[in-house]
C-alpha cells in the first residue's frame, strides 16, 4: 500500500484568529518530511487540519492510496485514521490512569484495526521492548522517554501507513530526544513508514528527514530537497541554528 | 452462570421473599429501602458519565424529576400503569440525555458541568408553568392501596425498584467491561488524544449520555406513586443532584460497585438520619463525608480496598 499526501492552498484558524495562509506540502510514499518551525507558527494547526481535528476554511487535503485519490476534507478524525494515518499528539497526551497495555488497544479501537490487534500488540512489543517490560504498568507514571515511545507504539496500532508525530522532543532531555529519532529511523527504515514530522529542534529532526519545510507565520518560507539544502539555507540558518549572518 | 449474576438472582429473589411475605411487617422499612436502592440507579446512571466518562452532570435532579413528570403525564393521559410509565420515561430521559450529549461537543469540564446544571433549571421552570402536570402547585397521583401478590403497594414498588436497581447495575458492569467502556476511559484521560487514536468520541459520547439519562429516568418514574404528590420543588430537590455525584464519589467512581456501595452506605444513614436526627441534616451528613472522602480516599471505598488488599491493577 503506497501512499502520498497532498495539501495545497491550506487556509485555517481558530475563530477569527487566521494561523495558516495558503500552505501547501505533499509527502510521497516511504519519505520522512520534516516541517520546522519555531512556536507558533501553525505546525500543530497543520497537522490536526490532516488528521480532521482542525477544520480547514479552505484549500485541499488529500491522500493517494495504491493509486485511489481520497479528499480527507470533512472527514472525522477517525475517518482519517481508517485511511491509514495515524498521529502522534504533541506533548504524547497518553491515557494516563490506563495500563501500558489498555493504551496500546486503544489505539486499535476500531473493528479493522481489531483484527490484526494480537499481530500489532506483539509487533510494537518487540520494536518497544521497555513497554513489554511495563505492559501493566499506568502509563501516567512512566518517565517521559518511555511515554513518548508509548504514544508512537500507539500511533502504530491502528496499522498507519503515514504517520504524523507532532514535536516528539518536546519536554524530553536531549539523550531521550536522540533515542526518540532514532527510533522514528528505525522504523521508517526497517518498516517503510511514511512520517510527517512536526519539530522545532532542527537538528535533531534534520539527521533523519530526507527533505523538509520551514514554516512562518503560517506560511511555507521555505520548501528544502534534501537536508544538505536545509542546513545551508539563510532562512535557517537566521532561525534555527543561530549562525550569525 | 457467573457469580455476578448468581448474586443478582439472589438479591431478586431475597427481595421478592421479602415484598411478597410479612417477615417485614412495618412498612416503614419499605419505604426506607425505597430511596435507598433509588439512590443505586441515579448514582450508578451518573457514574457512567461522570465516573467512566469523566462528563460531571449536575443536573441529575433534572432527568429524575422528569423521569417523574413523564410518569405524571402518563397517568393523566391514560392511567398507564407503573410498568408502562417505566420504560416510557426511560426513552424521554434517554432523548434528553443524547440532546445533552451534543453539549459535549461544545462543553468541557467545569463548563458542561455548568451546562447540566442550568440545563435542570430550565427544566423546574417549565414544570412550574405547565398547568397539565400541576405547575407549581403539584399534581396528585392515587396510588393503589394493594398490589397482589405484594399486599401494601410499598413493598410492590421497593420490589420494582430493586429490579430496577439490578438491571442499572449489570448495564454499568456491561459497560465497563465492554470494549465500549475502554473508549469512554480514554475520553475521560484525554479526549483530543482518544480522537488521534480513531476512536470514534462523539459516538462513545452519545450512546454513554443516553444510557445515563435513560436509567435516571428510569429512576425516577416509580417517584409520583411512591410519594402521592408531586410539586416541582421535592423532583428537582438539590439532594438527587448531590447524592448522585457524591454517592460515586465516596463509594469510588472507577468500578460499577463503588456507586452501589455509596448508595446503600449514604443513602442508609440518610434514612437513619431523618428518623434520628432531623431530616434538614441530610445534606449535611453527605457535604461532610464527601469532603472526608475526597480528601483522604479520593479513589472511594473501592479504591481503598484495593490498595489495602493489594489488588493494584
Amino acid at each position: 500500500m503506497a501512499i502520498d499526501l497532498t495539501v495545497e492552498g491550506l487556509e485555517a484558524g481558530y475563530g477569527t484568529v487566521r494561523v495558516l495562509h495558503g500552505v501547501s506540502l505533499d509527502v510521497r510514499d516511504s519519505e520522512t518530511v520534516a516541517l520546522l518551525g519555531t512556536n507558533g507558527n501553525g505546525k500543530s494547526t497543520l497537522l490536526k487540519c490532516i488528521m480532521g481535528i482542525v477544520r480547514p476554511e479552505s484549500g485541499k487535503i488529500e491522500v493517494e492510496i495504491d493509486g485511489e485519490r481520497i479528499d480527507l476534507v470533512g472527514l472525522a478524525p477517525r475517518e482519517v485514521v481508517e485511511h491509514g494515518i495515524g498521529m502522534v499528539p504533541e506533548g504524547r497526551r497518553l491515557f494516563p490512569r490506563l495500563t501500558v497495555e489498555e493504551n496500546l488497544t486503544l489505539g486499535a479501537f476500531r473493528s479493522a484495526a481489531r483484527a490484526k490487534l494480537s499481530e500489532n500488540l506483539s509487533f510494537c512489543l518487540e520494536a518497544f521492548p521497555v513497554l513489554a517490560q511495563r505492559r501493566r504498568q499506568l502509563a501516567g507514571s512512566m518517565s517521559g522517554g518511555e511515554q513518548q515511545m508509548l504514544a508512537i507504539a500507539r500511533a502504530l496500532m491502528s496499522s498507519p501507513r503515514l504517520l504524523l508525530i507532532d514535536e516528539p522532543s518536546v519536554g524530553l532531555a536531549p539523550i531521550l530526544v536522540s533515542r526518540t529519532i532514532a527510533k522514528i529511523k528505525e522504523l521508517k527504515d526497517e518498516h517503510g513508514l511514511t512520517v510527517l514530522m512536526a519539530e522545532q529542534n532542527f537538528n535533531q529532526a534534520i539527521k533523519i528527514a530526507d527533505r523538509g519545510y520551514v514554516i512562518v507565520h503560517g506560511e511555507m518560507a521555505l520548501a528544502g530537497e534534501s537536508a544538505d539544502a536545509l542546513r545551508e539555507n539563510e532562512l535557517v540558518k537566521q532561525y534555527y541554528l543561530g549562525t550569525d549572518l | 452462570m457467573t457469580r455476578f449474576w448468581i448474586g443478582a438472582v439472589a438479591v431478586i429473589a431475597a427481595g421478592l421473599l421479602l415484598a411478597m411475605t410479612d417477615i417485614i411487617a412495618n412498612s416503614f422499612w419499605f419505604f426506607a429501602a425505597y430511596v435507598v436502592l433509588q439512590y443505586v440507579v441515579l448514582a450508578t446512571a451518573w457514574n457512567i458519565m461522570g465516573g467512566y466518562m469523566g462528563y460531571v452532570n449536575f443536573g441529575s435532579a433534572g432527568f429524575f424529576a422528569i423521569g417523574a413528570y413523564t410518569a405524571i403525564v402518563m397517568y393523566n393521559l391514560i392511567k398507564a400503569p407503573l410498568l408502562v410509565m417505566i420504560p416510557l420515561s426511560g426513552v424521554v430521559c434517554g432523548l434528553m440525555g443524547l440532546g445533552m450529549g451534543y453539549l459535549t461537543l461544545r462543553l468541557r469540564g467545569v463548563y458542561f458541568a455548568i451546562g447540566t446544571l442550568a440545563l435542570a433549571v430550565v427544566l423546574e421552570t417549565l414544570m412550574v408553568n405547565w398547568d397539565y402536570v400541576g405547575g407549581a402547585t403539584g399534581a396528585y397521583v392515587i396510588r393503589p392501596r394493594e398490589m397482589e401478590p405484594f399486599g401494601d403497594y410499598v413493598k410492590f414498588l421497593t420490589f420494582v425498584m430493586l429490579v430496577l436497581a439490578v438491571i442499572a447495575v449489570a448495564a454499568a458492569r456491561w459497560v465497563e467491561r465492554a470494549k465500549f467502556g475502554r473508549g469512554l476511559h480514554a475520553i475521560r484521560d484525554d479526549e483530543l488524544a482518544a480522537e488521534c487514536a480513531g476512536i470514534p468520541t462523539l459516538r462513545l459520547k452519545l450512546i454513554a449520555t443516553t444510557l445515563s439519562g435513560f436509567l435516571m429516568g428510569v429512576a425516577g418514574a416509580p417517584f409520583p406513586l411512591y410519594v402521592g404528590f408531586v410539586e416541582p420543588v421535592s423532583a428537582f430537590n438539590l439532594a438527587y443532584a448531590v447524592n448522585a455525584i457524591a454517592m460515586p464519589m465516596i463509594g469510588g467512581t472507577t468500578m460499577w460497585a463503588g456507586p452501589v456501595i455509596g448508595a446503600l452506605l449514604l443513602g442508609t444513614a440518610q434514612q437513619i438520619a431523618n428518623v434520628t436526627i432531623s431530616s434538614e441534616l441530610n445534606l449535611l451528613i453527605v457535604g461532610l463525608v464527601l469532603v472526608l472522602f475526597v480528601t483522604l480516599a479520593p479513589e472511594g471505598i473501592v479504591g481503598l480496598v484495593r490498595k489495602y488488599f493489594g489488588r493494584g491493577r
